[in-house]
Parts: structure tokens; sequence; C-alpha cells
């Protein structure tokens, strides 16, 4: 019935629309400060970066399952743009540690983010909590700016002199310093472009949501998805301004040649041309700054991927979501205990055993919120009458690996497991099944979900769930091995897949010592899965472009017949979203209500008088 | 539908919304900060070696520029509450001496770091260590040169000219460098003529010189940036004042407000800069 009158208002709308003047192709599109157009940009954008990311590891995985060969199809192309470092098509260390850097970043900082906040937050946020737009549009346009300016600045370290950064996504000085290219340079400059961007929009988000919140939009009326993006702004807030310290002082290091982060005589052993290095730093600063950040950055990556989760499972059963307070109450908690871990990745520096302890401490503590908020995602499928499509699909295989995951977190955050485990390929499993079987797939979920009303268009069911089988399997097969090859030894970093300590027999005991031979083989199996998965993902992006102009037109404003406000709009929003300040009346999630004449009743749906 | 609460407050949270942004903002600013503060901790308390600033920095000039910022930090208030009481024409005055103080600070900060780039130690490969200005080529106090900078311009030999009381000041508790200190005093503004050869290493007191001047550079060089970008802010709001004010005073005593918030902010971390670098 609610959606009749907003097809009404819908249409009254449309009549009213064509009085207002036309901004223009490069005002609407470009140089637009409309919360959609910017979460529409930042999403087209972020996933361009997303499928670039991919392809870097993709060319990886080849030098790992078949080390010094050359690279089919791609290698001559590859030597023709990079040069030396990809001499006859092979990949070469450089070259490898390069890729390697750059596929954590680009797919942490330029992918993921951007799309789970910056994409997705900017579109619904405002909607769903009946705003007309963010609070400092002109604010929001500047965020997305300083983003893409960040990420040209991350694609063109690719082709500058000694090629992109090559000391990993984390940069550990004194490497980072010293690795003689400007692609480090790069890095750094890419980084405070992005970390402005990010302080930009996180000003904006949490200023919104307490500003912009609809009359009636109380603050335990909000769709939980509304709470997670909240508490992520804050993360980003007050997280990513000591990274950004970190890099102006790395950068300082790399350009006027400081020693923030060098200590003493770690160059002049090298010859005269180092003497004018100073030395007395601290490399052990450099990654407390970074973890600083770090470790509330991986809860920036999962918390609108829960948030997302939470959206399409109330809407799929059909019912509330179980202990809506509890998830609240434990995104909070994870937000605050997030700043307070960071070093359970540094047990191995030697940093003393209280401080591990101490973080060790704090480690168990941040996983019970984390718990509760997958157990409350649980029981609320538990009597549900599920609806199987698409989103939902990609929503609940999002709980048992996103549970792998975490679980598989414990033993390292465990002085004494991760003193054995750290920076081998199980950290890699560990983290790759948080973020990519877990926050992608909300992110999946979050597409097929809100696409009709971007787009006013359903994407295509039967492609994508072949998106979805395909990617669950390929998804599993890449990353399940990888902790069988962690728990061997395997080193996260090696460019040769581990060949460098192929196990030998020792003489005396005659046991092995070393990779086991079938360890390393399984790199050709993972190879294998991670191209495969690459391949599961062509039904999406064909799906993505088709159903734009060919996907059934939704037949009306909320296909999914959903209770929350983005879907009691016209379609799509209009800009000022809505024709009339929305009025808001009940709680988010008013599925099934026993007497209620359909089995959902939108936000802002008065009471029946 | 409109963006509600430009100007207005809104009700439950008594807040406007460019209030609520700027105060997040500077949560932020106080995390970025923070981090260099904590991380001058960090590196003093693990240094081998930590000047005493005083024997570096001219401490009159660093609390006459104190004063100034404090001076500015009245005039901002001032300036807003001329706004409140609808007086234009003495908004404009306290907000110029607001900028005017700005100004003033920026040029004293470069007057300091320039003197810093032209004053040098060197180390020599006999052990020796002094401070001191030098001519290079018949250069007088030329910038940046380092042991590097002369070996590639092909230079054989430099003139010293030492200090009289050397940098750094060795605390007595040091027993060698004590000892170094006062012969360094004894030879006062001494010059001499040493070869390219003889120097182990050459800088002048600039960021990569040492953990202190890198600190010292990274710190003051951020807060002289808030300074420009904050005096940037207030001189467009100074020459916009008029048609502005007049339109719409809400709105622009509201931005007056918020910069002024800023301004304080800017202020307050010169008040913990100062004490750390220049007297501690
Ligand atoms: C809740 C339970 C979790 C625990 C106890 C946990 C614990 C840990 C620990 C101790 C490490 C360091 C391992 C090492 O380097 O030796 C680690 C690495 C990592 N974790 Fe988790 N984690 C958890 C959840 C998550 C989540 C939710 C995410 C992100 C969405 C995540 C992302 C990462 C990443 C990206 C790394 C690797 C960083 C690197 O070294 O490159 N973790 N985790
Ligand atoms: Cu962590």
């Amino acid at each position: 019935m609610a959606a009749t009158t907003t097809a009404k208002t819908h249409e009254a709308h449309e009549a009213h629309h064509h009085e207002h003047h036309d901004p223009g192709f490069w005002r609407s599109y470009v140089f637009s400060s409309d919360h959609k157009v910017i979460g529409i940009q930042y999403g087209i954008t972020s996933l361009a970066f997303l499928f670039f990311g991919f392809i870097l590891i993709a060319l990886m995985r080849w030098q790992l399952a078949y080390p010094g060969k050359a690279i089919p199809f791609v290698g001559g192309l590859l030597e023709a743009v990079l040069g030396e470092v990809a001499a006859g098509g092979v990949m070469s260390g450089n070259l490898y540690n390069s890729f390697g850097a750059m596929h954590g970043t680009i797919m942490v900082f330029l992918a993921i983010v951007p799309l789970a906040f910056a994409a997705f937050g900017n579109y619904v946020v405002p909607l769903q909590i009946g705003a007309p737009d963010m609070c400092f549009p002109r604010i929001n346009m500047a965020s997305y700016q300083c983003f893409f300016l960040g990420g040209v600045v991350m694609f063109a370290s690719f082709f500058v002199p000694g090629g992109a950064a090559q000391a990993g996504w984390t940069s550990y000085s004194p490497l980072a310093t010293t690795i003689p290219t400007d692609g480090q340079t790069y890095w750094l400059i890419g980084m405070v472009l992005l970390i402005t961007s990010s302080l930009l929009g996180a000003v904006n988000f949490i200023a919104t949501i307490i500003q912009l919140r609809a009359p009636g939009m109380t603050w335990m009326r909000l769709p939980w998805f509304v709470w997670t993006q909240f508490v992520t702004a804050f993360i980003l807030l007050l997280a990513f301004p000591p990274l950004e310290a970190a890099g102006l002082m790395q950068l300082v290091d790399k350009v006027l040649g400081t020693s923030f982060f060098l200590p003493t005589g770690l160059m002049t052993a090298g010859g005269a041309a180092l003497a004018d290095v100073s030395g007395g730093g601290s490399p052990l600063l450099w990654q407390h700054l970074f973890w600083f950040l770090g470790h509330p950055e991986v809860y920036v990556l999962i918390l609108p991927a829960m948030g997302i989760v939470a959206e399409v499972i109330a809407n799929n059963t059909r019912k509330p979501i179980w202990g809506y307070r509890s998830l609240v109450y434990s995104v909070l908690a994870v937000g605050f205990i997030s700043f307070i871990v960071w070093a359970h990745h540094m047990y191995l520096t030697g940093m003393g055993t209280k401080i591990s302890t101490f973080f060790q401490t704090t480690t168990m503590i941040i996983s019970i919120p984390s718990v509760i908020i997958l157990t409350c995602l649980f029981i609320s499928l538990w009597g549900g009458s599920i609806r199987f499509n698409t989103p939902m699909l990609f929503a609940l295989s999002f709980l048992p690996m996103f549970g792998i995951g975490g679980l598989t977190g414990l033993p390292l955050g465990f002085n004494f497991s991760d003193l054995l485990l750290h920076d081998t390929y199980y950290v890699i499993a560990h983290f790759h099944y948080v973020v990519a079987p877990g926050t992608i797939f909300a992110l999946f979920a979050g597409v097929y979900f809100w696409y009709p009303k971007i787009t006013g268009r359903k994407m295509n069911e039967t492609l994508g769930q072949i998106h979805f089988w395909l990617s669950l399997i390929c998804m599993n097969l890449v990353f399940y091995p990888m902790f069988k090859q962690g728990v061997s030894g395997m080193n996260r970093r090696m460019a040769d897949g581990g060949a460098t300590y192929l196990g030998v027999d020792d003489v005396g005991s005659g046991e092995l010592v070393g990779t086991p031979q079938a360890m390393i083989d399984l790199n050709v199996n993972i190879s294998h899965a991670a191209w495969a998965l690459g391949l599961a993902q062509l039904p999406f992006i064909f799906n993505f472009f088709w159903s734009m102009f060919a996907g059934r037109r939704v037949e009306n404003d909320n296909p999914w017949q959903a209770t929350t406000l983005e879907w009691q709009t016209p379609t799509p929003p209009p800009h000022g979203n809505f024709d009339k300040e929305p009025v808001v009346y009940r709680g988010p999630y008013e599925y099934s209500v026993p007497g209620a004449k359909a089995d959902f009743i939108p936000q802002n749906q008065p009471d029946p008088a | 539908m409109d963006i509600p609460y430009t100007t207005t407050p809104r009700e439950d949270t008594g807040l406007y919304n460019a209030k609520v942004g700027i105060w997040l903002f500077l949560a932020s600013e106080v995390m970025l900060f923070g981090a260099l503060f904590s991380s001058y901790i960090l590196l003093r308390v693990g240094a081998d070696w930590w000047p005493a600033p005083r024997s570096i920095l001219n401490i009159p000039i660093g609390t006459f520029n104190t004063a100034v910022l404090i001076i500015s930090s009245v005039t901002v208030v001032l300036a807003w509450a001329s706004l409140k009481m609808n007086q234009l024409s003495k908004f404009k005055l306290y907000q110029g001496i607001t900028i005017l103080c700005a100004l003033i600070f920026v040029g004293v900060k470069s007057v300091e770091y320039t003197e810093k780039w032209k004053h040098y130690e060197i180390w020599l490969n006999d052990g020796s260590n002094y401070s001191g200005h030098i001519d290079v080529n018949g250069k007088h106090n030329p910038f940046f040169y380092t042991h590097n900078k002369l070996v590639s311009e092909g230079v054989t030999e430099i003139t010293f000219t030492k200090d009289p009381h050397k940098y750094g000041d060795p605390l007595p508790e040091k027993a060698a460098g004590g000892g170094e200190a006062h012969a360094a005093e004894a030879h006062a503004h001494e010059s001499m003529v040493i070869k390219t050869e003889d120097i182990k290493r050459l800088s002048a007191f600039v960021p990569a010189h040492s953990t202190y001047f890198a600190i010292y550079f990274t710190m003051t060089g951020l807060h002289a940036l808030h300074v420009i970008g904050g005096a940037l802010v207030m001189f467009y709001l100074w020459i916009t004042a008029g048609s502005w004010f007049r339109s719409r005073p809400e709105q622009f005593t509201n931005r007056i407000e918020v910069s002024g918030l800023f301004w304080h902010f800017v202020d307050l971390v010169w008040i913990f800069l100062f004490p750390i670098l220049y007297l501690m």
C-alpha cells in the first residue's frame, strides 16, 4: 500500500522535476555534490580498483605457481610497459614485491574501504535517515576528488623509475625508506591524499547522522547499517590521523633525509655515501603508528559489511533482526576496543612480554562483541521464511566465512601461537577469509540489493546465482589451502612460492627440515582456483552492465518490500531525495508484525489510528 | 528538500551543522598532532643524544611568537563578539589584527628557519666536531651544504667560523662532551680552513641534521601550515564580510565562530610546542 503511494508521488515528482533547470553534464555527473552521484562515483571507481587489484594478484599467482617461467599472454605486454623488471615476460623479484605491495594497498585503501564506506555509505545513509543530502555536500565532493587524485598517484607510481612501492602495504621502515625507488614517495603522497579524503568523508558522515536524522528517527530507530557506518566513520576520523603523521614523517625521511624511522648505525656500514644520515630513529615507532591505524582499519573493512548483511537478512527473512540493541552496543564496543589492540601485529618485534600480554588480553576481549554480532545475525535466521535470492545468498555465506576468518584470528591473537604463525600464509588465509568471502561477499550482497533503487531495474537472478556459487567454491579453494601452507611455515612474502626453503632430509635425525614439497605444490592448485575465481566474476560484470539497460524493471519503488526509508523514495531518488520531509514512526525492522495487513511496515507509516 | 540546520541549531543537539563539523575535524587534528607529540616522546626517550634546546633556539623570539598567538586568540574572540553585537567595523578591526598576528608569527618563524639553514655542524675525521658558519668558494653563509654536496661540486676546502658557544651545549654530566665544549668555547670566533677530505659529516641545522631537528621542523612546519591555512580562511572572511554580513548575518557569524574555533586549536598546539621544543 505504501508502495503505491510512493509510486504516485514519484509521478508527481517527475512532472515537478522538469521545472528545474538542467545543471548540465559536468555538474550532474563529474563535479556533482549530490550524495547519490558521489556514492556512485565512489562505487564505480572502487570496483575498477578492485578489478585492478585482482589482476595484480592473478599475475603474482603465476609467479608463485611457476616461478621464473614467462607469464603467458600478458608477459610480453608487461615487458613492453614496465621494462626490465619484466624482462622476457618473467616477473622479477622486484616486480613481485611491487605488485604485492600495491595489491594490498589498492585492495584496502582504494577498493574495499571506498566501496564499503564511501560508496554504500554515501548512497544509502542519507536516504535511510531521511535526509535530503549530506551535511556538507561540497566537502563531500572534495572528498571524492582527493580520493580520485590519490588513486591516480598510486597508479602512476607503477611507471616511475624503480617502479611502485615494494615494502608491502604496511611499508615498514627502514626497508620502505631505503629501497631505491621513487615509488615509495608516490605511495606516501597517495596515502596522504587518501587519508585526507577519508577524513573529509568521516566528518561528513558523523555530522550528517547526528544532525540530519528525520523527525522521529531516534537513535534506536536507526537501521543498524547506519550504526555501523557511524562507528566506522569515527574509526576513520580518529585512527587515520596518526598514519597521516607517520606518512608525513616517512615522507620527510625519504625526501629530506631525516631518520625518524632509521636507527643509528644502519646506514654507515654501507659506505661514505650514506654518512649524511643522522640515525637515532625508531623502526618500532613506524609499526606502532601504522598499526594504530592498521588494526582499526580492519574494522573499517568489516563493520559496513556487517551492516549490509544485517539489512539484507532482515529483509529476506521477513523478521526483525534478533537483538537489535545488543548489535548497537556491540558495534560501539568494537569501535572503542579496536583502538587498543593494535600491537597484536607486533608480537615478534620483541616489544616486551608485558606489552604483549596487554595486547593479547584486549584482543581476546574484542572478540566478544564481534561474536555477539555474528551470533545475533545467525539467530535472526531462526524461524524465518527465507527468500533465497542472490543478495541473501551472499549475505548468508558471509556468516560462516567471516566466522572462519574470525576464529582463525584467535591463534594469532595469542602471543605464544602467533610467534609461530606470524608472517606465514596462515595470516594471509586468516584475513582473506574475513575480507574476501567475508566483506567482499557482503559488498556483492549490497550491490545486488540496492541496484534496483539506483537503476530502477533488478539484476538478473540466474547470472547472480551462478556468480555466487562459483565465487563461493573458488574462494574456499583459494584460501583454505593457505592455512595448511602457513601452518607448515611457508613465509607470506616469497617471490618463488617458498622454494628457497624447500625441505631437505636432516642427516642426523632423518626428519624433514623446511617446507614440504607437497605444500609448495599447493601453490599450483591455489593459482588455478584464483584464476577460476576471476572467471567467476564475468557473470557479475556482464550482469552489472547488461541489467542497466535490459534488466527487469522494478514494479514499484519498493521491490523487496522493505521497511527502511531508502525504499520509500522515488526510484532513483531525485536531487533532495524526498518530496517532503519524511516522519518516522517506528523501528527499522517491523517485518511480519502480528495483526498487520502486509508483512512489512515502513518506518514512515503512521500507526493506524 | 533543502539541507536543514545550516545556520539555526537543531533542537536536540543544540548545534548547527558546521559546528558539529569543526569539532569533529578538530578531534582528528588532536589525533594528528597527538601522534606527533607521542613520536616526540618516544624518539626522545630512545635517543642516545638530545641537545639542550636553550643553546639552539632563541627563547626570547619564541616567547615573542607565543605572545603574538595569544593576543590573536583574544582578538579572534573579540571579532566574533563584535558581530554578535552587530558592530561590523569593530569586527573588521579585530579580524584584521588577528590576521596581522598570523602574518607576524609566520614571518618570525621563517626568519628563525632560514637562520638555521645556514648554520652548520661539522664532524671531522679526527673526531673533533664544531658548530659555526661556513664560506664555500667565496660564498658567505650558503644554505644546505652537506659533505656529499661539497664532494659532488668538487670543492676541496671550506672556511669554517666557529661559534662562541658550541651548539647543543653538552650537559656537564657527559664527561667527554663537556670537555669538548669548553675547548670549543676557548676558540670562539676562530676561522679555520678545512679540507673536504678531512670532513666526516657536514650538516646545516636542517631536518636531516638530527632527530631533534627532524621533529622540530616537522612539527613546527605542520603547525605553520595550519597557521597559514587559518589565516587564508580568515582573510577570505574578512574581505567578504560586508556584503555577507548584511545579507546573512547569522550565517556569517557562525562562519566566524567556526574559524575562531579552529584558530584556538592552532594556538593551543603552539602552547604545547613552545615548551617541548624551546624550553625542555
Ligand atoms: C575478531 C577476531 C580477530 C582476531 C582475534 C584477529 C587477530 C589478528 C592478529 C593477531 C593478526 C596478526 C597476525 C600476525 O601478523 O602475526 C591479524 C592479522 C590481520 N587481521 Fe585479524 N583478527 C580478527 C579479525 C579480523 C577482522 C574482522 C579483519 C578484517 C576485516 C581482520 C584483518 C586482518 C588483517 C588484514 C591482518 C593482516 C595484516 C598484515 O599483517 O598484513 N582480522 N589478525
Ligand atoms: Cu589487528
